[in-house]
């Protein structure tokens, strides 16, 4: 059992059971919370968005489902049903109401939650902040005229208030005395039978999930993995909680990372951005925009709002995937990561780190600390292709840094996902381009050395000979676009 | 009057605070049990040894049930009797039930389900449509083939020709709440919640499992989140398993599939490949057109026929053909059973013919809009007729006990009436007159609204500057024909109260999935009584109150379901008008309704005064509303009659922009004018519109079925299907309603709106083959969907 507290809808509530356990199944089994809804189970819909306060007071948008119990320590939580207050829907539910928002209703508290969040921003980006809400009925037109209608209006006390609360419940130490009364609290709504911690979880053995470790700062961490080497450290809990939801896998040991603020920094230091492994993908965002535009629009569309807010660059990179999106683009920039184990500190080239399909150079209890990379490589781009635009994973990302002095390529770097079973440069093609004068002739020349480089699967994202074209196609616009051509869809309007 | 106010969803606040419950948010009983499905892992073969040890040995189980432990055989086609709940032994694709597992959580059960060793005997699936022709492995006996005229000579005989083929791809339905049902079981039978579009085919089939009598079988459903079409028959495995377990246990049984199981057991929309071959004079007239259909319906029939039938039925689409053939394959494959979906085989038989049109305006240079024009059915304005009156047919049906009388994929294939071809020249290919047709003006409206003319030439130049992004505009029309094909489908009922404190009260037999029909029918109701719409309540659809319903689908849930509500309202009206005439001496046909009023002999009543007086001299107040579509008769066999009632209409305007370097493509904008008749409700129908175009458009983009070799379905969740988000619907998206009463006496004149605007998303399609076409001179053929991936390929043909 890990015990924690938290606040939901403004009440306090003190929750044990299994670490794994999603707030989402928490929510809807044992408080009777349903409005909250599962439509995919792997933070791809957003039916199942609440609004998390942090202790610093910031205000997250979150889908439960992905979620673990143990992530909530100290925060508050806001469901559909503690939106409206004393009788009052809130401003964007109205607009909701009032311009035919919603169809089936089924996607609908996520919408509201997700509008409900970005509207205490003040953001109206709307597209962007609803990307990871799917809806089937309405086209979204109605639900875009009812954020754009609630722009500006009044925000809920509860915000101010849920601060303040939280305020309290940490100064009395997150799972002390101040959460007992809670449990009398925890009776089910709803009439459904109460949650029992689970013995067995994924398996027919009895074979039953470890507390929950959660460190408050990288050398308790560190410490403690050295003596629980076999641990899944979770971050974000975006890739890893598929692995209970849909893999319906144990995860027997755990340890749950985001009360380290040490492993949240970010600093800049001789010319290089240094982002602790903690840092979410929003924070990630928000740091490269000005110098890189483009990761940051790759960033914006390789994962909804929802899933920034909790995926860590750290997660991203230490979970090894072919397919993710920040390693070509750090690869391409020459990123450095900083691994940790015990109090001995390492760090290599990225590149290097990625061995092989599902192996990393990690050693047992060894921990991604960091990852550092240069700023001011204004020749730097990165692009990535999806089937959809939104909350879509690659087919092929492609990152270019193509350096020219008089007129001739003094230096390449790319980095590739998608194309091979690791992140890689595509060193041929770097070698075909390098000395050569930077024209569109010298670019053609070189494509044919992406398939010496790659030798891409077909896949239910895209077939062999697309991904190579892509590549190919990608590297053409590398060159047409630092040209100053028109390159881009997103810049075309009717 | 409330009919024609742009009023909320019935369910709108509801919805925005969490509250709409849905099946599985129904607080279940103590003690309930949850059920999940064993799975196949092959496609195709047999189940040699299948130890469920494990299965039951794990925490938290109850039962485990396979097709051996079941009293009776339980099956859950809404056609055939070819779908058992569980195999029985003889597999037939990957996601196939094998066993069913109930525990005292959801979560146990599925676990529960994963620990089964099956071996399995494998065979070779049949998964392409060239394997299924190959191995003539097929529903029906042959090809069905309808025609009109000598295809074959007219194009022989027309000065140009060309042959062509498009494959489009099928569509996961993506409700939002999947599959779901709960069992109550109770003192002599059982109460079923279902997220369902058919509830009496889900009582069907649970009494059909449990040898109880329908009328022991209670099947509720308040609201559905999403349907689509998908929940037409396949929620029937969930319900019937429910109830089998509750009444083996007397425990209430729920069951849910999560994402991934819902998208690899259940069917989707039928993927098509259409072969043509057309003849045509030099300004664009096609004169023959020879189709050939090939749809791979999946292991089991469902409801494969009438969408295959759906899909020749609008193979003309807006266009008069003189001489056409169409011939339909309905192959058999190893894969999940295709089903109903928005439009039911419409979609795909638009696009074949759409297909066609853009190729021939491309072939001859062409605008594509006017050649259109020059082909489309001649309008009703210039037929200078009425519409045609018909006998009303007599249904004659087959008899046999276990026919699903109340499904599409019923049966029933004798004639209903004598269905000989109509006379005239404004005939269909199924020998029905077109007395109705719109396109012309609307078209014309359209083009003006959406400065089509312009903009083309404007795309034009922009393509000649710019050398990597190309745009392309595309146009394109529906023509619609509303009614379901089996004719007796189209009767509806309803029940409806009016209490002594003037509230009313109204169930029908529509179901609700978002769409608004409760709203729609409560408008209906509040207008027959001239009171405001916050008097009428609209409860689930219950089995229990209104019989023998149809499914909510082929878009008639308001056309039907309205009709019959708009007659019980006015025979208890007539009541309370017959009573106060008699009172106040002056004839019934002056009493009026309106305002919250009843105007009677001089005298104003408020309408819950008028009310009780009523009840108070013994006048009945509630009553039963029946309705039954009149002029329909058809022959599915020959291909002739008169299946529609009527059509609706819709034309599209949507412009693109491709990368030519990669194939990522965006629409920018889009245009369109709908036909909804005079609209009931027209926020709700601009919903529908919206709605139905962006779920069009994803159909032929971004989503993508994906089996592998082995016949696995790849693509089973959000992470893999992608379903347009938010920044897909067009940046810029216009809907105007083309709001002309019905010519057809509907309810208040309205018009079906639920599918046909789905089909205005070939617009997009067609604007993105026009963007790949600035790439050289070649016809690009792209097919569907057109991916980034299949967009690139056509810019690669494009350039020759």
């Amino acid at each position: 059992m890990t015990d924690i507290a938290f606040l939901l809808n403004g009440e306090t509530v003190r929750s044990g059971g299994a670490p794994t356990r999603s707030l989402l199944d928490y929510l809807r089994e044992q408080r009777g919370l349903t409005g909250t809804k599962e439509g995919c189970n792997e933070g791809d819909c957003g039916a199942c968005t609440v609004i998390v306060t942090d202790p610093e007071g910031g205000l997250r948008a979150l889908n439960a489902c992905i979620l673990f119990l143990p992530q909530l320590a100290g925060r508050a939580v806001r469901t559909v049903e503690g939106l409206a207050e004393a009788g009052a829907l809130h401003p964007v539910q109205q607009a909701m109401v009032d311009h035919h928002g919603s169809q089936c209703g089924f996607c609908t508290p996520g919408f509201v939650m997700s509008m409900a969040a970005a509207h205490a921003q003040g953001r109206t980006d709307h597209d962007d902040q609803l990307a990871g809400n799917l809806c089937r009925c309405t086209g979204y037109a109605p639900i875009i005229r009812a954020a754009r209608a609630a722009e500006g209006t009044p925000l809920p006390a509860w915000i101010e208030n849920d601060r303040a609360k939280l305020e309290a419940l940490i100064a009395t130490g997150s799972a002390g005395d101040a959460t007992a009364r809670a449990d009398a609290a925890a009776a089910p709504a709803g009439g459904r039978a109460p949650y029992e911690p689970e013995a067995g979880r994924g398996t027919g053995k009895t074979l039953t999930e470890a507390p929950g470790f959660i460190p408050e700062n990288a050398d308790e961490l560190a410490a403690w993995y050295l003596d629980h080497p076999d641990a899944t450290l979770i971050a974000g809990a975006t890739d890893v909680a598929l692995w209970v939801t849909k893999g319906l896998r144990a995860l027997p040991e755990t340890a749950f990372l985001n009360r380290c603020a040490d492993l949240q920094t970010i600093e800049r230091e001789d010319g290089r951005i240094r982002f602790g492994a903690g840092v979410t993908m929003t924070r990630v965002l928000e740091t490269l925009d000005a110098p890189y535009p483009s990761y940051a629009e790759m960033v914006r569309r390789y994962g909804s709002v929802q899933v920034r807010n909790a995926a860590t660059i750290g997660g991203s990179l230490a979970n090894g995937s072919p397919i993710g999106d920040n390693a070509p683009a750090l690869i391409a920039l020459g990123a450095t990561i900083h691994l940790r184990r015990g109090d001995a500190r390492r760090e290599l080239p990225l590149e290097d780190f990625f061995i092989d399909y599902g192996k990393q150079d990690r050693q047992a209890s060894e921990f991604v600390e960091a990852v550092s990379l240069p700023e001011g490589r204004e020749t730097f781009r990165v692009y990535k292709i999806s089937k959809r635009f939104d909350q879509d994973i690659s087919a092929v990302c492609a990152a270019f840094d193509v350096t020219v002095k008089d007129g001739t390529v003094t230096s390449a770097r790319t980095g590739f996902g998608g194309m091979a079973a690791t992140p890689k440069r595509a060193s041929a093609f770097e070698a075909a381009l390098t000395g050569k004068p930077w024209n569109m002739e010298s670019v053609e020349a070189a494509l044919p050395t992406l398939a010496e480089d790659f030798t891409p699967l077909s896949d239910m994202r895209a077939s062999a000979q697309y991904r190579l074209e892509a590549a190919q196609g990608l590297a053409r616009r590398y060159f047409a676009e630092v040209s100053g051509q028109k390159t881009s869809v997103l810049e075309v309007r009717a | 009057m409330s009919v024609g106010l742009p009023l909320p969803h019935d369910s709108a606040v509801l919805h925005v605070t969490g509250q709409a419950r849905y099946i599985d948010d129904i607080p279940a009983p103590a003690h309930a049990l949850h059920l999940a499905f064993g799975l196949s892992r092959i496609a195709r073969g047999r189940v040699v040894s299948m130890n469920l040890d494990k299965v039951r040995a794990a925490p938290r189980v109850a039962l485990v049930l396979t097709a051996d432990d079941l009293d009776r055989p339980a099956d859950c086609s809404p056609s055939a009797h070819d779908e058992p709940l569980l195999s029985d032994g003889t597999v037939h694709y990957i996601g196939q039930q094998l066993f069913l597992v109930a525990a005292d959580s959801h979560l146990a059960a599925r676990k529960a389900a994963r620990l089964a060793e099956v071996e399995y005997d494998e065979e070779t699936p049949i998964l392409t449509v060239e394997q299924a022709l190959a191995a003539n492995a097929r529903f029906e006996d042959g090809p069905r083939v309808w025609s009109k005229g000598d295809a074959e000579a007219a194009i022989a005989k027309a000065p140009r020709k060309l042959r062509g083929r498009i494959e489009m791809g099928g569509q996961e339905h993506f409700y939002l709440e999947g599959m779901a049902a709960m069992a109550q079981p109770q003192e002599d039978g059982v109460t079923i919640h279902s997220s369902t579009q058919h509830p009496t085919e889900i009582q069907h089939k649970v009494a059909d499992a449990l040898g109880l009598p329908m009328s022991a079988v209670k099947v509720e459903c308040r609201r559905m989140g999403g349907g689509f079409g998908g929940k037409e028959s396949q929620g029937n495995a969930l319900a019937v398993a429910c109830a089998i377990v509750a009444q083996k246990t007397g425990r209430a049984c729920r069951m849910r599939y999560d994402r991934d199981d819902d998208m690899t057991i259940t069917g989707k929309r039928h993927d098509f490949r259409v072969d043509y071959e057309v003849g045509f004079d030099d300004r664009g007239r096609v004169l023959g057109l020879d189709f050939t259909h090939y749809t791979r319906c999946g292991w089991s029939l469902d409801l494969s026929l009438p969408v295959a039938d759906r899909a020749m039925l609008h193979a003309d689409n807006a266009y008069l053909l003189e001489a056409v053939r169409i011939t339909s394959h309905r192959l058999k494959t190893n894969h999940q059973s295709a089903t109903a979906y928005r439009g039911f085989g419409g979609p795909q038989g638009v696009l074949g013919i759409e297909r066609v049109m853009d190729e021939v305006a491309h072939c001859l240079g062409l605008d594509p809009i006017e050649l259109r024009r020059r082909n489309y059915y001649r309008a009703a304005s210039e037929l200078n007729k009425q519409a045609q009156h018909h006998d009303d047919p007599t249904p004659s049906l087959p008899a046999e006990n276990d026919t699903d009388l109340a499904s599409r994929g019923a049966q029933a294939q004798l004639p209903t009436g004598n269905a000989e071809p109509e006379s005239g020249s404004n005939t269909t290919p199924y020998g029905m007159e077109v007395t109705d047709f719109i396109l012309h003006e609307m078209t014309e409206r359209l083009l003006e609204t959406s400065d089509y003319r312009a903009r083309r030439e404007a795309i034009a130049a922009w393509n000649a500057e710019n050398p990597i992004l190309k745009r392309g505009i595309g146009f394109s029309p529906v023509k619609f024909g509303i009614s379901f094909t089996l004719t007796h489908l189209n009767q509806a009922g309803a029940l409806v109260h009016v209490y002594q404190d003037g509230s009313i009260h109204l169930n029908h037999g529509g179901t609700e999935m978002g769409q608004g029909l409760f709203r729609k029918v409560a408008q209906v109701a509040a207008s027959r009584f001239g009171v405001g719409i916050e008097r009428v309540r609209i409860t689930a659809t219950d089995t229990h109150k209104v019989p023998n319903t149809s499914a909510t689908a082929a878009s008639s849930g308001s056309d039907l379901n309205g009709m019959a509500a708009q007659n019980a309202c006015d025979t208890i009206r007539d009541r309370i008008a017959d009573f106060l005439a008699g009172l106040h001496q002056c004839a019934a046909s002056e009493v009026r309704f309106e305002n919250d009023e009843v105007h009677v002999g001089g005298e104003v009543l408020r309408f819950e005064q008028a009310v009780k007086l009523a009840y108070e001299a013994r006048v009945s107040l509630s009553a039963t509303g029946f309705y039954k579509t009149p002029d329909l008769k058809w022959d599915r066999i020959k291909g002739q009659g008169r299946p529609f009632f009527y059509f609706a209409h819709g034309a599209a305007v949507t412009e693109v922009v491709i990368d030519t370097l990669t194939g990522e493509n965006r629409i920018l904008r889009t245009d369109i004018l709908h036909d909804a008749g005079q609209s009931l409700n027209p926020a709700l129908d601009k919903g529908q519109i919206e709605g139905g175009y962006v779920q069009g458009a994803g159909w032929l983009t971004t989503e993508e079925l994906v089996w592998d070799d082995k016949g696995a379905l790849r693509t089973h969740a959000p992470s893999t299907y992608k379903i347009p988000a938010c920044s897909d619907r067009p940046d810029l998206f216009h809907v105007d309603l083309w709001d002309v009463p019905n010519p057809a006496q509907t309810v208040y004149r309205s018009k079906a709106v639920g599918e046909p605007p789905f089909m205005l998303g070939i617009s997009a399609f067609l604007a993105l083959s026009h963007a790949a076409s600035a790439c050289g001179p070649v016809y690009p053929n792209l097919d569907a969907p057109a991916t980034a991936e299949r967009v690139l390929a056509a810019c690669r043909r494009a350039r020759g």
